[in-house]
């Protein structure tokens, strides 16, 4: 039985195979392969001869697809839906709109992808050749990868454990022949978790160059991105900064502005305030930005005068200034 | 009649365990935490003996504890011979027929991340199915992450031997995305064979503070159309309601003038315009379980 107060200690959750034991000392731990854990571990000659303190074999792979690729930009939240999966489409979108960009979307919400719909490609599936799985194109400037186009039916659920959707994300980082990308979104699942931690270590040698946080006013959905922020330092993620979505609703009708989800402890504002990082904007309410979502079309195309358009341009702008682009 | 289950840790302590439901989604943020809290709240109050439990597990996002208003370095889970002691939500009023049980209680200080691959996950679960000390319970609550992962594949798996008592309530907002990982959400219940109690839509609608129109923030209409075209019963509707958000966001915690005979989070979510509807959605719950 683990310690009451304190939870469980992990050595370091990034060198914690996926399918090692509870008490994993961590592959590159001097113990390993030498603890009464790694007894019975499937793992158990590889970590006793030393070899895993080396890097993981698809690591070389994906350094080189990843050599093509300028910028990777993260998009995290800690609580589900609050908008990450939007944000990404709208990043996407706003600097596709300049044609001389390339960008590519990953997609790694393994049980809940999103990104297909939200881009109105949820029908179409991906292609492999010899260069590898090619994305599915929004338009010439515009790929997207995501487990969505590998399933045969959009409602069958993706019940996969940890190893296994660790497994796909490695394939989308060394096998997705994105050609040269000046930007690269990767959109995530809430929480942190395999996921996270998969995407930390296979991008550790190319590098990110920054995660935007996701956030909705309210102190629920506030506490989750506290661990987020955690979360990124204790891996070494920068944070680009705090956006806040759903932050006030405007009438249609009246134009009366009222507050669905109160920031009742003072919002994403002061949570960065707090914590030092970069306030982004706040995106308000509008219902046909999950409107545009259900049909796939760009909101920022279809409603230019919507003030949830001008805030997410001006994120979106300010990101570039941050990257220095 | 009896058949052979298997004897594990987790069987003989759900033993006490009459009834057992797990709040699922599919999709993050729309409401499973608020309905587990409002789906405990209300099988507590749905006699004056009834005994509940809520179990968090979602592990990296734990909203529960802030949810019940027992988020503080003071709510500790202590260890006592027979398992770990659960932290009573109405203590408050002097009873203990609401135990509450979250990985958010181990953390040393709010905004710690708790950052585990699935094997971890997996054994904190098995612990918090065996080794928490309820007691008789009616109903034990379960509410879990999003997705269909790790922590839904551990709990079936280590609820094997109870699985009769074990059912399960769909949580959706209105929009396609949410409806298709409802849809995902459900056919992880038909592929492990989890009864469905029924299907909740949160987030229907939006009653305008001032002129009372409801307005369609995210659409409405979808989850009661699923649940007829997949022939699950449709417990019902919950529109926006700002004044839960704050109740639930600050767990009932505050002022709170009336005479002490409930704990400061059930008096004020009962004044919710949504805690009426919720009571309709409970018996809906209740009558589905059986006896
Ligand atoms: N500012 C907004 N106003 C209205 N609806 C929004 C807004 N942002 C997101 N949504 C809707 O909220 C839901 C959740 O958003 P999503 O991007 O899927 O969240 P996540 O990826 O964080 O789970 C979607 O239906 C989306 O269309
Ligand atoms: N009917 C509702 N009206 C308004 N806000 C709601 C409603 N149901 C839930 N919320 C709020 O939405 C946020 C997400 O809900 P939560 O229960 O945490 O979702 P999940 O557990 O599925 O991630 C919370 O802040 C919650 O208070
Ligand atoms: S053998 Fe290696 S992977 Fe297995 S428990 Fe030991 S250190 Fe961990
Ligand atoms: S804000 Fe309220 S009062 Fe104004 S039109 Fe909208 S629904 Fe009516
Ligand atoms: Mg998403
Ligand atoms: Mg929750």
């Amino acid at each position: 039985m683990i310690a009451v107060q304190a939870p469980p200690n992990i050595p370091n959750s990034l060198s914690v195979p996926a399918n090692a034991p509870e008490h994993c000392p961590g592959t590159d731990s001097d113990l390993a392969g030498k603890t009464d854990a790694c007894a019975g571990c499937a793992n158990q000659d590889i970590c006793a001869s030393g070899a895993t303190k080396l890097p993981d074999p698809s690591l070389p792979l994906i350094r080189e697809r990843m050599s093509n690729v300028k910028r990777k930009i993260l998009v995290l939240s800690g609580k589900g839906g609050v908008g990450k999966s939007t944000f990404t489409a709208q990043l996407g979108w706003a600097f596709a709109v300049d044609e001389d960009i390339q960008t590519g979307i990953m997609d790694v919400d393994i049980c809940g992808p999103s990104i297909p719909t939200i881009f109105g490609i949820a029908s179409e599936q991906v292609h492999s050749s010899s260069s590898g799985w090619s994305p599915v194109y929004v338009q010439d400037n515009l790929g997207v990868m995501s487990v969505g186009f590998m399933l045969p039916t959009s409602k069958d659920a993706v019940m996969w454990r940890g190893p296994k959707k660790n497994g796909l994300i490695s394939q989308f980082f060394k096998d997705v022949d994105w050609g040269d990308l000046d930007y690269l979104i990767v959109d995530t699942p809430p929480g942190t978790s395999d996921e996270h931690l998969s995407i930390v270590q296979y991008l550790k040698e190319s590098g990110i160059d920054g995660a935007v946080l996701i956030t909705t006013p309210q102190e629920v959905a506030l506490q989750d991105v506290r661990r987020e922020i955690d979360f990124c330092k204790k891996v070494g993620i920068r944070i680009i900064g705090l956006v806040e979505n759903m932050s006030g609703f405007v009438c249609p009708n009246c134009k009366t502005e009222s507050q669905i989800f109160k920031p009742s402890t003072g919002g994403g504002r002061r949570l960065a305030e707090e914590t030092g990082i970069e306030f982004l904007g706040a995106v308000p309410l509008d219902p046909r930005i999950g409107k545009s979502a259900d049909y796939g079309v760009s909101f920022l195309d279809e409603y230019p005068d919507s003030p949830a358009t001008t805030a997410y341009l001006d994120i979106i702008d300010r990101i570039k200034d941050i990257l220095g682009d | 009649m009896s058949t052979v289950v298997e004897d594990t840790p987790v069987t003989r302590r759900l033993q006490s365990v009459k009834h057992i439901i797990l709040v699922l989604s599919g999709k993050g943020g729309v409401g499973k935490s608020s309905v587990s809290t409002q789906l405990a709240l209300n099988l507590y109050s749905s006699s004056p003996t009834a005994r509940v439990g809520i179990l968090d597990v979602d592990l990296t996002g734990p909203s529960i504890p802030r949810m019940f208003g027992v988020d503080g370095p003071q709510y500790a889970v202590h260890q006592s011979t027979s398992g770990w002691v659960p932290v009573y939500a109405d203590a408050e009023s002097g009873e203990q027929r609401l135990a509450v049980m979250s990985v958010g209680f181990l953390l040393k200080k709010k905004g710690d991340s708790v950052v585990w691959r699935g094997p971890k996950k997996n054994a904190m679960i098995r612990q918090f199915l065996s080794d928490v000390r309820w007691g008789e319970l009616d109903y034990l609550v379960i509410d879990t992450p999003p997705g269909t992962s790790d922590e839904h594949l551990s709990l079936m798996e280590h609820m094997a031997g109870v699985r009769s008592r074990v059912s399960a309530v769909i949580v959706t907002t209105p929009q396609a995305v949410a409806l298709m990982d409802a849809m995902k959400c459900l056919s992880f219940t038909r592929v492990v064979e989890l009864p469905v109690l029924g299907l909740i839509e949160n987030m229907s609608g939006y009653v305008c503070p001032c002129c009372g129109e409801v307005s369609n923030v995210f659409s409405t209409g979808g989850g009661e159309e699923m649940a007829r075209r997949e022939g699950l019963k449709f417990l019902g509707s919950l529109p926006v309601d700002t004044e839960l958000v704050d109740v639930l966001d600050s767990g009932g915690k505050g002022s709170n003038e009336e005479a002490r005979e409930e704990f400061s989070l059930l008096s004020k979510y009962r004044k919710t315009a949504t805690a009426m509807i919720f009571g309709g959605m409970t018996d809906g719950v209740i009558s589905g379980l059986g006896s």
